[in-house]
Order: structure tokens, then C-alpha cells, then sequence
């Protein structure tokens, strides 16, 4: 942490570090999430979410206080100030116990109640609990300062071996779901029960992961691939790419209905992100009002196609599909040319205030007689091909599949272009690239046009899924999911937007407890991500190679935790 | 005189075809609805004095990001929030003081009580969000300070969702301002009075502190040049948090105005709109210009209140006042087009991009 301090380096950076943790700990208590997650269970009935949420502080700080002292080179000192900083962070929580039996603080601070006392307090009671609350903290704090202390390699494995076990438990319905089709329906009833993972099956599991990687088989994986030659990585790759393919195709029928729902909704999320990574990613044009054209491709969807709307259902959605990219297209356009002159901030906070016109405009009975203003437009048809109708999650899969890949084409396609090579330097310097010869005007609308259309594209598509369209389904909410996953994906980075879409827009939806913390989640972590990994999870090609100096950007598909 | 055809692009065509085209329907609203005359004087009167409170509520908040930008040249996207949450706050105590009947016994006192516990936790909250989201970042290219904005806004949003709730909360009705005062032929509610003065006198308090005080005059030296200000001795970290913290006060006193007026009550969502508006008007006015906040916000207010009646109706349009919150967005895009650089022009270094 603070290098240039290290030199005064003693008991009360442990201390601090400690009550941080401990803060964030009263934090989660205090806004309900150790309550809310309480209920989902990881391992056999007796460990829950919550409970990972009451200790994850203390083992925190306990692991960074751990990490400080080894780097200042003070190995002796790490078990004590493991064991201050356990100690500090079990205090703060303390006042969630104070709070919530002494004080009728309940009208105020909902989530403080008998019931999160008891929860913290593992039910012994306010005086027996809270000490051993202090306690189980203390332990916590030694654990995660233990763990600096030990070898690179058993650490790792350690790591893994637990994040495994707690990764299944916690998906442990959805894993369920997937595993019944290869090893029975019998074995499936043990190994997941009470909606956990069986704890024996968890060991088990434990010594599994926790072997190879031990033994390093990713390592060596690595290393082989290093010293391949370059032809062979390329030969490589394209197997990859069609295992990948076939993977993707397969994946509605191994993962059944309910997941095969989410897969579409994630792979709406990656079409709109592939639009808006033009924008934001190449062009760095920050666009806040991005759903606006989301809209435009369902409101155009949804008036052409459906029997009910005012187009009386003349076309089916193949026709009504270029309609509603080519109205997404001029309103890209058209929404752009106002702000073609705006400098950065500003254009952010104008293009946010389109979004809220546009979904103040479909909620009003001014146009209501074209898109049916609150009530939406209703009974928009599914998808039919050659007399098929598309109508089950699975096929829908497919169409936001073929969808999410011809974007991605495009994408990866412009960005080798010249006007990619344009955008990316205006991105970096607008006057510099205007006196190269750039027309900053054509390409600016040129991405605008670009990444609505495929914005609108993914509209259509969900506008003929959901049958139903309301303006609700279209708020701030939605620019706000598209950016951040690019963000977290990496700015620029294709790959990013899948690995961001999947990581913001996949899990959230497995794990229903999380909805009501959802938007916190992404906020904590724009801002986490700007401090600690600006350049996000899998970032593009160009911007690691300025950070890292390398030239593959395929490592970072081996290792993306990796990448400092 | 010959004009330099080449010089005039496509672009500048359609800007000016646009402005043309957005001034003739204004226009032409304004005099439907007057021909029409289907209100009168009265109403006009009364939507102005609701469009001066809500608007001096504008302007209190668009203060803290005129601030900010005039010194990190950065917008605070999370002051929106900065504002719920001291109103959020201050509601429980509200609801105490009107339960046990301080609030109709001291009025003054309790609504002081109010305004200094909604200041405080806003700025408690500006402070450290700064602390936390902007300084790290302050050399950082623009667009990241500007995301990690994004992400406080909706980080404070839903922490306190978790803390006190997804409901609203209604600031209990205070006896002593619930009449109407006479002001000529007119009836003004005396809510809309208050806390119109209130505003004023805590807009010229800042206007003092800025303009006459030492630490007015070290922020006036900060927004024009960083470097220069910390060789004269400027505590430049310490200026910084002063200004997220004036900004952060006024937010949470006009948080708890906007409740004494508005019956619909709080809640964690509240801020967003109200923010974007108060945007709105800092930029109306100039940005990093403070009496320009000061003007643009009531502006915005009047504008907002009678722009439904004023030209929407004239233009035909049903249901007029649905389309209330799309004009402050609509007066946004117009004064970017019109005037980027607002009425009383931005105050801001040359080192502006």
C-alpha cells in the first residue's frame, strides 16, 4: 500500500488496516446484505453468504497487513499484527449489536434488528456472541496473515481449492441443474443438499482442486503454449475458436430453460455492448444515454410487428428488423449532431439527458397513440424462420448468438480499419487527429450510427422475446449496466465485453438474492476498477501492450487475474 | 463582401436550421397559449412563485457543482446523491420532531435542527467521496474520474436504499408555514416564501465567503491555476475538500427545503433528476460561475413551471405537464447549441479542454 511510508511502519498500520475492515464489515451489516445473504447456503447448512460477509473483512485486512509487513521485509512480525488487525476488525460490528439490542433504531436503519444480531452473534446471545464475534474475527485476521506466510505454491492451491468449493456451493442450484444430465440424478441429490453443497462432497472436491493446482497444470499449460512457435499458436487459435463455437452451440441444450434465459439476456447485453465499446472503447465518446437506441429498435419492433399496435402487425420480424436498425441509425445520427461539438463531460451529461427525454416521451399520452405511452405495446409476435416458430428461450439463444457474432465481426473488423484507426485517434487526442486530415464530424456520427444500430438491433431482438414492451424496461438503468460492463470487460476490448457481460449481467441473474444490491455492487465496483485496474479484466491488445510492454494479448486469456 | 462558402460545413447548416427550427416552435407556443388566454394572471403568478422555490432549490444544488468544476474541471456526477442523502437523513428526525410536537411548538428551531443534521451528513458524504473516488484520480485521464463519479452516484443511491429502506418518506407538514402569504392580489403558500428567502440569504452567505474571505480568495486562485496557487502557499488538498464540502452543506439544506414543499416525500431514487437539472442550470448560468448557478438555477425553476402551459399546450400537446422533466433536458441540449458557454459565461482557466 503506501510504500513511501514503510519506513514508520508499526502496530498502527495493522490497527487501521483492521478497523477498516471492520467498517466494511458494519457496512454490509447495515445496509442488509450479511441478512439477505444469510439465507443462501454455501456448504451444508452451516455456512452461508452471510456469514462469509461478517468474517471477509477481518480476513482482509488480516491478508493485507500480512502482504505490507512481508514486503517492508518484517516476516516475524506478520502473526502478531495478523492477530492486532483480526482484533480490530472485530470491533466495528460490535456496534451493530449495541444498536440493534439496545436502541430501537428499526424505524431508521431497517436492516438492524434482532434478527442481524442474532446472526452475527451466532445466537449466543449479545455478551457471549460479541465475544465471540471479537474472536472468530481475531482468528480471521491470523488466517488471512497466515497466508502471506506461506509458499507460493500451496498458497495458490489453497486459494483455489476453497474459491472452488465456495464458487459450487454458492451456484449450487444452477450447477445442479447442469450436472444432472452426466452423473445422474441420484448422485446430483447428494452432492447438493438443502440448496448447498453436500459438505463431503465439498471436501472432496476441496482435495480435487486443490491437488492440481498444486501440481501447477495451468502452469505448464502456460508455458507450453509460450514456447510454441507462433504458427502453431495461430493454428492454436482457430481450433480454439471453432471448439468455442461448437461449445456456444451446444450450451442451450447442456444448460437447460432457466440458464438458457439468462445466456440470452447476457448476449443481448454483449450486442449492446459491442455498439457501445465503439463509442465509449474506440471513439471515447462517453454516450450515458445509450438505452435511448435500445428503445428505438424495440418501440420500431414492437409498432411494426404487433397485430395490437398501430402497424396492425404488416410486417413479421424479419422485415421489421432493418426497420428498427435503421431507425436506430437515424437517431443515432440525429442525437448526435447537437453534441458533435461538445467537450467530454459535457457530452456524457447531454447524451444522459436524451435517455430520460426519450423514456419521459414513451410514458406520456402525447405519443401514446403510436407506442402506448404507459401501458407499452403488447402482443409482439416471436421470431419465425421458415415456418419455425422461435419462440422457446433456447431458440431465441441462437438468434442473440448469431446476433452477438456478426457484431462482434463488425467490430473487429472496423477496429483494423482506417476508421478505427480514426477513431482510436480521436479517442487520444481530438485537435491532433483534426490536423491529420481526420473529419472529426463524420466520424464521430460515423461511430454514433455504429453503435446504435447495433443497440437497436439487441432492442428488436428483446422487444420480440419479451412479447410485452413497457417504458420501464428502458431506463437509465440499462446505459448504466451497458458501461459498466464494458468497463470491467476492459474499454476497447471484445473480449472484455463478453467476459464483462457474463461477470455483470450473467452472475447477477443466477444469484437472485443480489438484485437489490446490484447496482451498489457495480457502483463499488466502477470505482474499484478505475483505482486498482483502469484498463479492466481482459483488456485490448493496444492499451496492455502500453502498460506491459508485451505483444500477445492471449496470455491474459490464460491468466486475466494476472494482469497488474 | 464575399462570404467563405467553404468554410461553412454541412454541420453548421443543420445547427442553424435546428436553432431556427427550435426558436419558431417556442415561439409559436408561447403565442397560442396566450392567444388562447385560457389562464389567468393569477395562475401565471402562482406557477412562478412555485417555479422561484423549486428553481432557488436548483440553484443551491447547482452551486456545488459549479464549485467543483470551476476548480477540477471535473463534473461531481455523485452531488445529485450528495443531496438525497442529507434529506434522507434528516426525514427520520422530521418525522421525531413532528411525532413529539417540537415541530409545531419551535418551528424555527426544529427546522434550523433539520437543516444542520441534512448539511452535515451531505457534506460528511461530499468529503468523503471525494476522499475516496476523485483524489487517487486526479491526474488520471478525464474520462476516469467521470466513471468513477457514475459509480459513487449509484454506490450512495443504493447504500442508502439499504440503510433506511426502498420507501418513501414524507416530511411531516409544518403548521407554521402551511398558510399562504398575500403578496398584493395574490396568494403565495408561505412554503414557497421561506424557502425562497432561505435560499437567498445562504446563496449571498456563499457569494461572501467566495468573494471576500481568505479561503474564497485561495478557492478563486485554485480554479485559475493549481500549480501557481500551491507556490503561493495554497494548501491545494485542503481547498478542494472545503469546496466538496460548501457544496455538499447547500445540497442537504436545499434537500431539506425540497421536502417541506413536496408532499411526495423522499426516498433514495430522489436526487438523480434534481441533479441532472441542477447541472442544467450551473451550465444555464456558466459553469464555475457562482452567481451564474445562482441565476440559472431560479431560471430553470421559472422555466420549468411555466413551459408545460407556457409552449407545450400551445403546440397542441396533450397532457402537457407529463413532459415537465423532458424541458430541463430540452433547455440543456438548447443552451449547448445557442450559448455552450452559458448567460454569464464559464469561469474557468485556460486550461479547460
Amino acid at each position: 500500500m503506501n510504500q513511501a511510508q514503510d519506513t514508520r511502519l508499526d502496530w498502527r498500520t495493522a490497527a487501521r488496516l483492521g478497523l477498516l475492515g471492520g467498517v466494511v464489515t458494519l457496512y454490509f451489516g447495515a445496509i442488509g446484505m450479511v441478512l439477505t445473504f444469510s439465507v443462501r447456503n454455501l456448504l451444508g447448512t452451516f455456512i452461508n453468504v452471510g456469514q462469509i460477509l461478517t468474517v471477509a473483512g477481518a480476513l482482509a485486512a488480516g491478508y493485507l497487513v500480512g502482504r505490507t509487513f512481508i514486503e517492508a521485509g518484517r516476516r516475524r512480525q506478520v502473526i502478531p499484527m495478523g492477530l492486532l488487525a483480526g482484533f480490530m476488525a472485530g470491533l466495528p460490528p460490535l456496534i451493530l449489536v449495541i444498536m440493534g439490542t439496545l436502541f430501537p433504531v428499526n424505524p431508521m436503519f431497517i436492516n438492524i434488528n434482532d434478527e442481524l444480531v442474532q446472526l452475527i452473534t451466532f445466537g449466543l446471545g449479545p455478551v457471549l456472541g460479541s465475544v465471540a464475534l471479537v474472536l472468530l474475527s481475531t482468528v480471521m485476521g491470523l488466517v488471512g496473515a497466515a497466508l502471506e506466510l506461506m509458499d507460493e505454491r500451496p498458497r495458490r492451491a489453497l486459494i483455489n481449492g476453497v474459491l472452488w468449493v465456495l464458487l459450487l456451493g454458492l451456484f449450487s442450484e444452477n450447477a445442479a441443474t447442469i450436472l444432472e444430465k452426466f452423473i445422474g440424478h441420484a448422485a446430483v441429490r447428494w452432492m447438493f443438499q438443502n440448496k448447498s453443497l453436500n459438505p463431503i462432497a465439498g471436501a472432496v472436491l476441496f482435495i480435487i482442486t486443490f491437488g492440481f493446482s498444486f501440481l501447477g497444470s495451468g502452469d505448464r499449460a502456460r508455458q507450453k503454449w509460450q514456447s510454441m512457435p507462433p504458427e502453431a499458436q495461430q493454428q492454436w487459435r482457430k481450433y480454439f475458436i471453432v471448439l468455442g463455437l461448437l461449445l456456444a452451440l451446444a450450451l442451450p441444450w447442456i444448460v437447460g430453460q432457466f440458464l438458457s434465459q439468462v445466456l440470452f439476456i447476457v448476449g443481448l447485453y454483449v450486442m449492446m455492448g459491442m455498439g457501445l465499446n465503439i463509442v465509449v472503447g474506440y471513439a471515447g465518446l462517453l454516450d450515458l444515454g445509450y438505452v435511448a437506441f435500445f428503445a428505438f429498435g424495440a418501440y420500431t419492433m414492437g409498432v411494426l410487428t404487433s397485430p395490437q399496435g398501430p402497424g396492425g402487425g404488416i410486417l413479421n420480424f424479419w422485415a421489421a428488423l432493418p426497420f428498427s436498425i435503421a431507425v436506430g441509425v437515424l437517431f443515432g445520427v440525429l442525437l448526435g449532431f447537437p453534441v458533435l461539438n461538445m467537450r467530454g463531460d459535457y457530452l456524457a451529461i447531454v447524451t444522459l439527458g436524451f435517455g430520460e427525454i426519450i423514456r419521459v416521451l414513451a410514458y406520456s399520452n402525447w405519443l401514446a397513440p403510436l407506442i402506448g405511452g404507459a401501458q407499452g405495446v403488447l402482443g409482439i409476435p416471436s421470431p419465425s424462420l421458415f415456418g419455425f416458430e422461435l419462440g422457446k428461450p433456447e431458440y431465441m439463444y441462437y438468434l442473440v448468438l448469431v446476433g452477438s457474432i456478426i457484431a462482434a465481426f463488425i467490430a473487429a473488423r472496423l477496429r483494423d480499419s482506417r476508421l478505427g484507426r480514426q477513431w482510436m485517434a480521436m479517442r487520444e487526442d481530438e485537435d491532433v487527429a483534426e490536423a491529420m486530415g481526420i473529419n472529426l464530424v463524420q466520424t464521430k456520427l460515423l461511430a454514433f450510427a455504429i453503435g446504435a444500430s447495433f443497440s437497436a438491433a439487441s432492442g428488436a431482438i428483446f422487444a420480440s422475446r419479451l412479447h410485452n414492451i413497457f417504458p420501464n424496461s428502458f431506463g437509465i438503468l440499462v446505459s448504466i449496466n451497458v458501461l459498466s460492463l464494458i468497463i470491467v470487460g476492459g474499454l476497447g476490448s471484445l473480449p472484455g465485453v463478453v467476459v464483462g457481460a457474463a461477470i455483470l449481467v450473467g452472475l447477477p441473474e443466477l444469484l437472485r438474492e443480489f438484485a437489490e444490491y446490484r447496482l451498489l455492487m457495480y457502483g463499488i465496483l466502477l470505482i474499484v476498477m478505475m483505482l486498482v485496474k483502469p484498463e479492466g479484466f481482459w483488456p485490448e491488445a493496444a492499451r496492455k501492450r502500453e502498460l506491459r510492454g508485451e505483444e500477445e494479448w492471449d496470455e491474459a486469456a490464460a491468466a486475466p487475474s494476472s494482469a497488474e | 463582401m464575399k462570404i467563405d462558402l467553404e468554410r461553412i460545413s454541412w454541420v453548421d447548416i443543420f445547427l442553424w436550421l435546428f436553432r431556427i427550427a427550435a426558436f419558431v416552435l417556442i415561439v409559436v407556443g408561447i403565442y397560442n397559449t396566450l392567444a388562447a388566454g385560457k389562464y389567468t394572471s393569477e395562475q401565471w403568478v402562482t406557477l412562478i412563485f412555485s417555479g422561484l422555490a423549486q428553481g432557488s432549490i436548483y440553484a443551491l444544488i447547482a452551486l456545488g457543482y459549479t464549485l467543483v468544476y470551476g476548480i477540477l474541471l471535473m463534473i461531481n456526477f455523485a452531488h445529485g446523491d450528495i443531496y438525497m442523502a442529507g434529506a434522507f437523513t434528516a426525514v427520520f428526525l422530521a418525522e421525531y420532531f413532528a411525532e413529539n410536537g417540537f415541530l409545531a411548538a419551535h418551528p424555527f428551531i426544529a427546522l434550523t435542527l433539520l437543516a444542520l443534521l441534512a448539511g452535515g451528513v451531505s457534506m460528511a458524504l461530499a468529503v468523503l467521496v471525494e476522499r475516496i473516488a476523485y483524489r487517487p484520480l486526479r491526474n488520471a485521464p478525464r474520462l476516469v474520474p467521470l466513471i468513477t463519479a457514475i459509480g459513487a452516484s449509484f454506490s450512495i443511491e443504493y447504500t442508502f436504499r439499504g440503510l433506511y429502506g426502498p420507501g418513501f418518506h414524507a416530511y411531516p407538514p409544518v403548521p407554521a408555514l402551511s398558510g399562504s402569504v398575500h403578496i398584493g392580489r395574490f396568494e403565495v403558500p408561505t412554503v414557497q416564501i421561506v424557502v425562497l428567502i432561505a435560499a437567498v440569504v445562504l446563496m449571498a452567505g456563499l457569494y461572501f465567503l467566495v468573494e471576500r474571505t481568505k479561503i474564497g480568495k485561495a478557492m478563486r486562485a485554485v480554479s485559475e491555476n493549481q500549480d501557481v496557487a500551491r507556490l503561493m502557499g495554497i494548501d491545494i488538498d485542503w481547498v478542494i475538500v472545503f469546496t466538496f464540502a460548501v457544496g455538499g452543506l447547500l445540497a442537504g439544506v436545499a434537500g431539506v427545503f425540497n421536502g417541506l414543499f413536496r408532499p411526495q416525500g423522499v426516498y433514495f431514487f430522489m436526487g438523480f433528476i434534481p441533479g441532472i437539472k441542477a447541472f442544467t442550470a450551473a451550465v444555464l448560468g456558466g459553469i464555475g460561475n457562482v452567481p451564474g448557478a445562482m441565476v440559472g438555477g431560479i431560471l430553470l425553476g421559472i422555466i420549468e413551471a411555466l413551459g408545460p402551459n407556457l409552449f407545450l399546450e400551445g403546440l397542441g400537446i396533450p397532457a402537457a405537464n407529463q413532459l415537465k422533466d423532458a424541458i430541463a433536458f430540452t433547455v440543456l441540449v438548447l443552451i449547448l447549441i445557442f450559448r455552450p458557454q452559458g448567460i454569464f459565461g464559464e469561469r474557468l482557466a485556460e486550461k479547460k479542454a
